[in-house]
């Protein structure tokens, strides 16, 4: 996956710091994500990976630095710009977090109803659309979140995130807690959607098959940054002790040789 | 519309024009979600004549919205017999446009629902013997508590004592304030209405009674039980409805521990304890309410307010109120426990049935005062 010589950067990150009470989580962290790329984020248990995609997304503050996305900070944005930024994205979060109140297709509807003026009939057309490309069956849109397995519920929260065909989705552990056909399965539904849809994906996980399946580029993080940007082969040869256990650990192996 | 548009990005437009092979469409501008409800209207209302051509050589962006109308709009000219082809689209939009058409399998948006008028008798039918089914359950639930608490006294060791001084604590000593509060303002309450009637007849010395008996027999205790209702029994049913959904009863069973020996005997047993203790501090702090009133509005001195009480008002009318008090805990402590094991689903099933259990314990407090009411007047206690 060679990039070309000056990729535009959608997100970019410098100097980021953030913290809860006496914790410094990030500091100093330093991120840019290119346009029409999957970028995946590892690092180990309580590095702060959610954290910066929860960062990225406004759902914390950071102390310091800032945080570019497509060339605007998003610190110094008034609310009506904000709002028009964050419909240019999409998020999944770790178990689906679908409105539990509303069934399937009525949470794909919910940002367009709050973002946009569609006919009501245009948005069930659509609503049933996303729910075919994502791989559930079309009865799926009239049940509630309740009456879905895991993989579903997570296939109906990217369908959500899809719903306004954004630019970036934020995908946290989209495979955690699926079985591995299930696993692979989804990872071959974003790398699908991605080439059908341009999109960015920006992806927080710690699944090393979905690392070598899907991703045009790996970030490692630890000690409160970024380590390490760069694909497979750079993190194979990157000299530090998490990168190599990670990668050349047993499970790192398998998911190489299977990738082969 | 509310929405912002992209910097410099025209909105879809769909332009209809007539050639001699038939009609054309022309989509011009940028087909995105945010700016497609005049088109999709137009195509829509849309009845051409002849073979159609969709031209898309004009359009600037696509996304799977605007694809979805451009395909939608071809499904159903073909399906009118109507000979109709896009023309002119870019690779990327015809490969989207594949994409949509692989995607188009309609499905319902919500489970079936009809108004009918049999429904309304179905529904009616359905809440009556749901309603049966639950007084059984919970009667069931009362079975299996009180076996669980013959248990519990024949073997006093199984008993949880941590989580019972917890309950005690949380239903009972931190209900104290707003029990006294409330029962405090009522009793000022009886005083200042009695007073104010009976000094019509110039009877205002039965105020003392008035406030003594009502809320000694049934105002201090009632309203505590209520008080408790909304705050614990409430709270029970999301603790433990909150503790189902995470799968937490259903650990406890397979580690062998029995959640009603864990979960509801503490706090049942914690509610029938706390509860007359919190319905005595209720009738003292009417009674001292009352008391107040009396002196400000009638002149009657403490003293005098104490003395006649002793005379004119006996211990029974304490012992009638305070009697029932475990009885209203027991029904308090059952229906929340029982409604948050009903818990399935997510959240909204913890809310629909604290929401169901805060309303069931008060109903079925009111309804055990009616009877021990009656059955006191039976007697002539």
């Amino acid at each position: 996956m060679s990039t070309p010589p000056k990729p535009e950067a959608i997100i970019s990150i410098r100097g980021l710091r953030t913290g809860f009470g006496n914790t410094i989580i990030h500091d100093g962290l330093d991120l840019d994500v290119y346009r029409g790329e999957v970028l995946g984020i590892v690092g180990g248990s309580g590095t702060g990976k959610s954290v910066l995609l929860r960062t990225i997304i406004g759902l914390n503050h950071p102390r310091a630095g800032t945080i570019r996305v497509f060339d605007q900070d998003l610190a110094t944005l008034d609310f009506a710009s904000r709002r028009a930024i964050e419909r240019r994205w999409g998020v999944l979060f770790q178990s689906g977090a679908l409105f539990s109140s509303l069934t399937v297709a009525q949470n794909i509807e919910v940002p367009m109803r709050e973002h946009l003026a569609l006919p009501e009939n245009l948005m069930h057309e659509i609503a049933a659309m996303k729910i075919a490309m994502v791989g559930l069956p079309p009865d799926a849109g009239a049940k509630y979140p309740s009456e879905l397995s895991g993989g579903m519920r997570k296939r109906a929260g990217l369908a959500r995130a899809l719903a306004l065909d954004p630019e970036i989705v934020f995908l946290d552990e989209p495979t955690a807690g699926l079985d591995p056909i299930g696993a692979s399965a989804f990872d071959a539904l974003i790398q699908e959607l991605r080439q059908a849809l341009g999109l960015t994906v920006f992806m927080v996980t710690h699944d090393l098959d979905s690392l070598h399946a899907i991703c045009d580029r790996i970030a490692v993080m630890a000690e409160k940054h970024v380590i390490v940007t760069g694909d497979m082969g750079t993190m194979l040869k990157y000299d530090h002790p998490w990168v190599q256990d990670y990668f050349h650990g047993p499970r790192g192996r398998a998911a190489r040789q299977a990738n082969v | 519309m509310k929405q912002v548009q992209g910097k410099g990005s025209p909105l879809a437009d769909i332009r209809f024009s007539h050639a001699a092979s038939g009609s054309i469409a022309a989509a011009h501008g940028c087909w995105v979600i945010s700016g497609l409800a005049a088109a999709d209207a137009a195509l829509r209302q849309w009845r051409p004549e002849g073979p159609v051509v969709i031209d898309l050589g004009a359009l600037e962006r696509l996304d799977t919205a605007g694809a979805w109308i451009l395909h939608r709009t071809l499904k159903d000219l073909r399906a009118q017999d109507l000979k109709a082809d896009f023309a002119n689209a870019q690779p990327d939009h015809a490969a989207l446009l594949a994409r949509v058409a692989i995607n188009d399998r309609p499905g319902p948006i919500e489970p079936p629902q009809s108004n009918s008028a049999l429904n309304v008798l179905a529904e009616i039918g359905a809440g009556m013997s749901g309603a049966f089914m639950e007084a059984r359950a919970l009667l069931g639930f009362l079975g299996l508590t009180m076996a669980t608490l013959g248990r519990a006294i024949a073997n006093p060791s199984r008993l949880r004592w941590t989580p019972l001084i917890y309950h005690l604590e949380a239903v009972g000593f931190n209900a104290v304030p707003i029990v006294a509060l409330i029962s405090f303002l009522i009793g000022v309450v009886l005083a200042y209405q009695g007073a104010t009637q009976l000094r019509q007849f110039g009877a205002e010395i039965f105020t003392v009674e008035l406030v003594a008996i009502s809320v000694l027999r049934e105002i201090g205790i009632l309203l505590t039980a209520i008080i408790v209702a909304g705050r614990s029994g409430s709270a029970f049913t999301a603790q433990i409805g909150s503790m189902k959904l995470n799968e937490e009863i259903d650990a406890m069973r397979t580690l062998a521990l029995d959640p009603m020996e864990m979960l509801v005997l503490p706090r049942v047993l914690a509610l029938i304890i706390a509860l007359p203790m919190l319905g005595f501090i209720a009738d003292i702090m009417g009674l001292f309410g009352g008391a107040i009133m009396c002196w400000i509005v009638l002149d009657i001195t403490p003293g005098l307010y104490l003395q006649r009480l002793n005379e004119w008002v006996p211990l029974a009318h304490f012992w009638v109120g305070i009697i029932k008090a475990p009885f209203f805990a027991l029904m308090i402590g059952l229906i929340g426990c029982f409604e948050g094991l009903q818990v399935e689903g997510g959240a909204e099933s913890v809310g629909r049935l604290t929401t169901k259990s805060v309303v069931e314990a008060i109903f079925m407090v009111i309804v055990v005062d009616a009877i021990f009411s009656i059955y006191f007047a039976v007697i002539e206690f």
